[in-house]
């Protein structure tokens, strides 16, 4: 059984249409990440597995059944882009109300405090909290009673690099249980190793979906060879200029050259033959640089179907 | 059932950490002392003069103030958490709306009952320790009726103030909502039944306007009030045309907590259809 699945769905909000006919599922245990512009459709996709919004059309399915049930909702855990509390409460009283409301343990509250590093601030008032802290405090509040299904809307906002490199690591562990999760972003760095897959969303499109080597293969991005400390460095532009390869001149003796796939082993091979490189880098295409192709290819798209 | 009463629980304490609490109980405490002992010097006397007037005098001021307190305490109940953010994240944990809003009606409901116990029950006790001759089981009888009518025409307040917030998309169009509420029923509707009863000029069923009370809260909190001292000429204004009411007394209750049940029902219907 698939944790969410969603056939077919569109929604409409009076006469705009938000999201176009999305076919999307993620497994047990998997997760995902789902990219795109503000206003493409994220926070809608998330509302409509949450129930908090009726479908125009298609159909919604959550860990088996309809979404808004009580049951489903139990093991849900959902943190929504810049949350807020009520001000008066301290953290640990917040967390102990959501517990309560979600009919999880108390005891857990202590733990998750000290996951998320709140515990020296557990007696203070929200209303004193940080905007990391809060957002701390959102994710412990999303992780009460052990949830099998994970919504993160733009988890990473106001967090510090450490507070980020926690909050994979938590991400991480949860998967490890079994939970699935989405992974809602428009930050990209340092997401690809903590997801499964990415589906990438623009005008309430989806533009593509897939594990990102699957991506990578698809979009048929090129690397970039990186090379420094070469000797004669101006024949090779002029050599693969000619060739078609885009090189470019980096740095002092350096050079960038763009290797479509197919072509990477061979300028590698002449590299390595005709030169004496002091450092060869070579950088696949990021998600960064998906996430830019998927988007302008979205554009033209759009641009080419309206006279 | 546990959730209504975590959220009754959470809503009640922030009643007591405001001061909500403390703040009415002493409102009630010094305004109930102050009529019982002042309230008749208009008429020369100063000192505690009768149960029925002081309970009618008590029960005028009621009806200005328990639906206005009430409304304050409640405007902001769904239409604040829903700027505060925290309304959107309370949707997606397993509750209903309708567990949401009676949590909310049952922790203020309980604000404004206690308020209502300790603030009127000082001036009752207050009453019985230093006035020398009174009849006990009466002022007994008179405030308990006097309190628990209170508390519910503060119920129905709480209702109405829960429709509006339902409906209000901000925080600052809900509390002129409830402003206008408290006027209608407060002021507006006793001078539109007299406008009536004038300008008809006759035509209209003089039999027909008693009922019409019915149709305010805060009329049918008085008529409780006022009824059941005999002889007491405290009848004043529209409350005269209640002498010609056959309607028991067990009616008007009914008559107030159909108000407070329907006014819910309301507000749980305004809820339901309000968008995330």
């Amino acid at each position: 059984m698939n944790a969410v699945e969603i056939e077919g769905v569109s929604q409409r909000y009076g006469s705009m249409t938000v999201l176009h006919d999305l076919t999307l599922s993620l497994g047990e245990g998997e997760v995902l990440g789902l990219f795109g512009h503000n206003g493409a459709g994220k926070t809608t996709v998330m509302k409509l597995i949450l129930g908090l919004l009726k479908v125009s059309a298609g159909q919604v399915h959550v860990l088996g059944c309809r979404p808004a049930q009580a049951d489903v909702r139990r093991q849900l855990g959902y943190l929504p882009e810049n949350v807020t509390f009520y001000p008066q409460l301290s953290g640990r009283e917040t967390l102990r109300y959501f517990a309560r409301l979600k009919g999880a343990a108390l005891t857990q509250v202590d733990d998750l405090l000290e996951q998320v590093g709140l515990t020296s601030a557990a007696d203070r008032r929200v209303k004193t909290y940080s905007k990391g802290m809060r957002q701390r405090l959102g994710l412990a509040q999303a992780v009460l009673g052990e949830p099998r299904l994970l919504l993160l809307d733009e988890p990473t906002v106001g967090l510090d690099p450490i507070a980020t490199r926690d909050l994979y690591l938590l991400i991480d562990r949860l998967r490890q249980q079994g939970a699935s999760i989405i992974l809602c972003s428009h930050v990209l760095a340092g997401v690809e190793a903590h997801i499964n897959r990415a589906a990438i969303l623009a005008n309430g499109c989806l533009q593509a979906i897939g594990s990102l080597s699957r991506l990578r293969e698809d979009a048929d991005l090129p690397a970039r060879i990186r090379a420094s400390g070469l000797c004669r460095r101006e024949q090779w532009l002029q050599r693969w200029n000619a060739a078609g390869h885009t090189a470019t001149a980096v740095g002092g003796n350096g050079i960038e050259v763009m290797a479509v796939n197919g072509h990477k082993v061979d300028l590698l091979r002449q590299l390595f033959h005709e030169d004496q490189p002091q450092d060869i880098e070579i950088l696949q295409p990021s998600l960064e640089d998906l996430y830019g192709y998927y988007m302008s290819r979205a554009t033209t798209d759009t641009e080419g179907t309206q006279p | 059932m546990m959730q209504i009463w975590s959220i009754a629980g959470k809503e009640f304490s922030d009643g007591l950490r405001n001061r909500w609490l403390l703040a009415i109980s002493l409102l009630f405490a010094i305004l109930a002392v102050g009529i019982a002992w002042l309230g008749a010097a208009a008429s020369g006397q100063v000192g505690f003069t009768s149960i029925p007037a002081t309970i009618a005098s008590l029960a005028s001021l009621a009806t200005f103030l328990m639906p206005l307190i009430a409304l304050l305490l409640a405007y902001d109940a769904i239409v604040g958490e829903d700027e505060g953010g925290t309304l959107m994240l309370l949707l997606t944990y397993p509750l209903g709306r309708g567990q949401i809003l009676l949590g909310k009606f049952v922790g203020h409901g309980l604000i404004l009952a206690l308020a209502t116990l300790i603030g009127f029950g000082c001036a009752a006790v207050a009453i019985a320790l230093l006035v020398d001759d009174v009849d006990l089981g009466m002022l007994l009888w008179a405030f308990g009726r006097f309190m628990v009518s209170s508390t519910l025409l503060g119920w129905v307040f709480l209702a109405l103030a829960y429709v509006l917030s339902s409906k209000a998309s901000e925080k600052s169009s809900a509390a002129g909502m409830a402003l206008g509420v408290w006027f209608l029923f407060v002021l507006v509707f006793d001078l539109a039944l007299l406008a009536l009863l004038v300008l008809s000029k006759g035509t209209f069923n003089p039999d027909l306007l008693p009922w019409l009370l019915l149709l305010n809260p805060t009329d049918v909190y008085r008529l409780i009030n006022l009824s059941g001292f005999e002889g007491s000429g405290n009848a004043v204004g529209l409350m005269a045309l209640s002498r010609d009411l056959p309607v028991p007394a067990s009616l008007l209750w009914l008559c107030l907590l159909l108000w407070v049940g329907v006014s819910l029902l309301l507000a749980y219907w305004m809820f339901r259809r309000r968008l995330t």
